[in-house]
């Protein structure tokens, strides 16, 4: 009953001024449909630039890296083990690449219940022969279905089919930038020499684009067993196991306990490639400015609007008071218009917000970069509009907040002496 | 003797503005129910001022005010608004209604403000009392769409709504014609004989303050009668 009266008041008041009112609420809708447009279409772009590297990266690989020991006969010595030990000079000793039994460690983590999956891997140094040119390269003897299932494989294959990579013995799927400089088709048949000397002719069955032209320009892809045959090794040999999280936030943390527990190195995802999240949080960072900024903008216009409000129904506000309303009820009166201007206005752009984002999803964006990309990013999150509607509200109370005060101070007597 | 519904003590009023200077001084007045009072007086000896004391709009003064038998030093603004909203009714030389209600919802609002009825029974309240100013017809008008005279009729339907027990009035006929305010007065008058209603009514027509129970003059400040 109380609140009916205060909104019926509030009506009236907004009504009287509908133009003014209209033009403080498309500010609202403005800001705001642009704050959702922003954001989702910066977002999207995140999203694409971080599934470039995150679909592609396992969230913690385990690996050997050739390294001097950490702990040298010096160290372990009891007459100097309290002091510093300095040693120049200190070679890595002969270790190598491959993880010894690694069907061991590859099924305590398809136990580990964090774990989404693992797919082993082999990488080795190459040259790509070209007439009496030799070009570096570096070959992934990966699991095809594996590779694909955890890292999306198939979407980075532009021309051939992915899939005869495992079905057709020695073939190769070489990177984009590879091809192009090597001329080859596919069918064609390239040969590629290892690092230790050994030649190798291979079926080419695809093409791969990453999307990342430094990658595409020296890397290529083959079975894992065609990788073992490359390198003369056995058919347990491998060098590398790419394990993809079910929660990718626990991989600096697992990290560190694969690495203690199978005695190998780890790298995690986050620790590998710092700079785009850096990247990330500084757009969505510009967009929420840029979105607040408009914000700010249209609430100086609901704080204008309610000004002149108050200036011009003095009056009104006087007998208001008169009557019996007490200042807490003027108070309410203005800020239930200030709320209701920003409701009003943030829901519409909420809605114009939805369509901005949805118009830009249409927009064709076709890049030789991003194969699988045909229209700019979105990201449709909900998140986005409640943050808005959030944002929306709280603005436009603030602009209604000092005039509505002022509303409530409005001493009647000064007013009526007037007339 | 009968109760007074409203008595002030030794009201002192000062301006500071530009100088110190008193604008009332020691005012003594008491009135009883069904009273029909009117203050008197030269422009300028503060009659307007007393009245906003006695409305409660005015805080900043001496002495002692009672409403009803209580008093209203102390009050809070928000208890003083609901003392103005269920005990006194209000009409001043400007009418003061709000153009974007109609006339009925006008006169309805300090009585939505009191919620002691619904809305329904405050409606029906708002249209006896237009009935009894006999302009139950434009109702449903918007306040813009009547006359100087009519507006006033409202503002006192309005001032009527929720059965105060006193009606002050600040030269309530100022703004209107002879014939307008004849129609007015008599209305007070009916008020106070028919329906028992307590008027205080500033004005500085002779005329008009002869034709009442009881006369206040007041000069300079000071009551003299
Ligand atoms: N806000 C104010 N500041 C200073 N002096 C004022 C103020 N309001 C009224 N006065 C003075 O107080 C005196 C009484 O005014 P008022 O009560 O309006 O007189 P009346 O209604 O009898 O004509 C006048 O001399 C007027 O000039
Ligand atoms: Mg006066």
């Amino acid at each position: 009953m109380k609140f009916k009266l205060i909104a019926s008041v509030s009506k009236s008041l907004l009504l009287a001024r509908w133009k003014q009112t209209l033009v403080a609420a498309i500010g609202v809708t403005f800001s705001i449909t642009m704050f959702i447009g922003l954001l989702s279409f910066m977002s999207g772009l995140n999203d694409l630039l971080d599934g470039l590297v995150v679909n592609r990266t396992p969230h913690i690989r385990l690996y050997n890296e050739i390294l001097p020991s950490k702990i040298q006969p010096i160290d372990k010595s009891a007459d100097y083990n309290t002091s510093y030990n300095f040693i120049r000079s200190i070679k890595p000793k002969n270790k190598l690449l491959e993880i010894y039994n690694n069907a061991a460690v590859i099924k305590t983590l398809q136990s580990d219940n964090r774990v989404l999956g693992i797919a082993p891997k082999i990488i080795a140094q190459v040259f790509y022969n070209v007439g009496t040119i030799d070009l570096t390269g570096i070959i992934n003897g990966i699991d095809v279905e594996e590779e694909n299932r955890l890292f999306l494989f198939k979407d980075y294959v532009v021309e051939g089919n992915y899939i005869d990579l495992k079905n057709t013995t020695n073939s190769i799927v070489l990177g984009k930038g590879v091809a192009e400089k090597m001329l080859t088709n596919i069918g064609d048949i390239i040969q590629i020499t290892t690092s230790k000397g050994e030649r190798l002719q291979l079926k080419v069955v695809g093409f791969f684009q990453s999307g990342l032209q430094d990658i595409d320009k020296v890397q290529s892809y083959t079975s894992i067993a065609t990788a073992q045959k490359l390198l003369g090794e056995s058919n347990s040999y491998i060098t590398d196991i790419q394990v993809k999280l079910k929660d990718i936030a626990l991989a600096p943390a697992l990290a560190k306990e694969y690495a203690a527990l199978f005695e190998l190195d780890a790298i995690d995802i986050q620790t590998a490639n710092s700079q785009f999240e850096t990247g990330s949080s500084v757009r969505t960072l510009i967009s929420y400015a840029v979105g607040i900024t408009l914000l700010i903008v249209a609430g100086f216009g609901i704080y204008n609007i309610l000004n002149m409000m108050i200036y011009e129904k003095m009056d009104s506000i006087a007998i208001l008071k008169a009557t019996g309303f007490s200042g807490a009820d003027v108070n309410k009166i203005f800020i239930t218009i200030a709320l209701s201007i920003g409701i009003f206005g943030g829901l519409l752009g909420l809605l114009f917000g939805f369509g901005l984002s949805a118009l830009i999803d249409q927009i064709p964006f076709n890049t030789a970069a991003l194969p699988t990309v045909k229209t700019y990013p979105i990201n449709y999150n909900p998140k986005f509009y409640m943050v808005g509607g959030i944002f929306s509200i709280i603005t436009t109370y603030f602009a209604g907040y000092l005039p509505s005060r002022k509303a409530s101070k409005i001493d009647p007597v000064i007013i009526i002496r007037g007339k | 003797m009968e109760k007074s519904i409203l008595e002030c003590i030794k009201i002192n009023k000062y301006f500071y503005d530009p100088v110190k200077i008193q604008v009332l001084k020691e005012v003594d007045i008491s009135i009883k129910k069904s009273e029909f009072v009117s203050i008197t007086g030269k422009s300028g000896c503060g009659k307007s001022t007393l009245l906003y004391i006695l409305s409660t709009m005015d805080t900043d003064y001496e002495g002692k005010l009672l409403i009803d038998g209580i008093e209203m030093r102390g009050k809070k603004e928000n208890e003083l608004a609901r003392v103005r909203n269920e005990k006194i009714g209000f009409v001043f030389q400007f009418h003061y209604l709000l153009n974007e209600f109609s006339v009925i919802r006008n006169v309805m609002l300090p009585g939505l403000k009191l919620a002691k009825l619904s809305e329904k029974e405050v409606e029906a309240h708002a249209y006896e009392k237009l009935k009894i100013l006999g302009i139950e017809n434009e109702a449903l008008k918007k306040p813009n769409q009547l006359s100087g005279g009519q507006k006033q009729r409202v503002a006192i339907a309005r001032a009527l709504i929720n059965n105060p027990i006193i009606i002050m009035g600040d030269e309530p006929t100022g703004n209107l014609d002879k014939k307008n305010s004849e129609i007015v007065f008599n209305i007070f008058k009916e008020l106070a004989e028919v329906y028992n209603q307590s008027l205080l009514i500033v004005t500085h027509d002779n005329e008009f303050a002869a034709r009442t129970h009881r006369i206040i003059e007041m000069e300079d400040g000071r009551v003299i009668r």
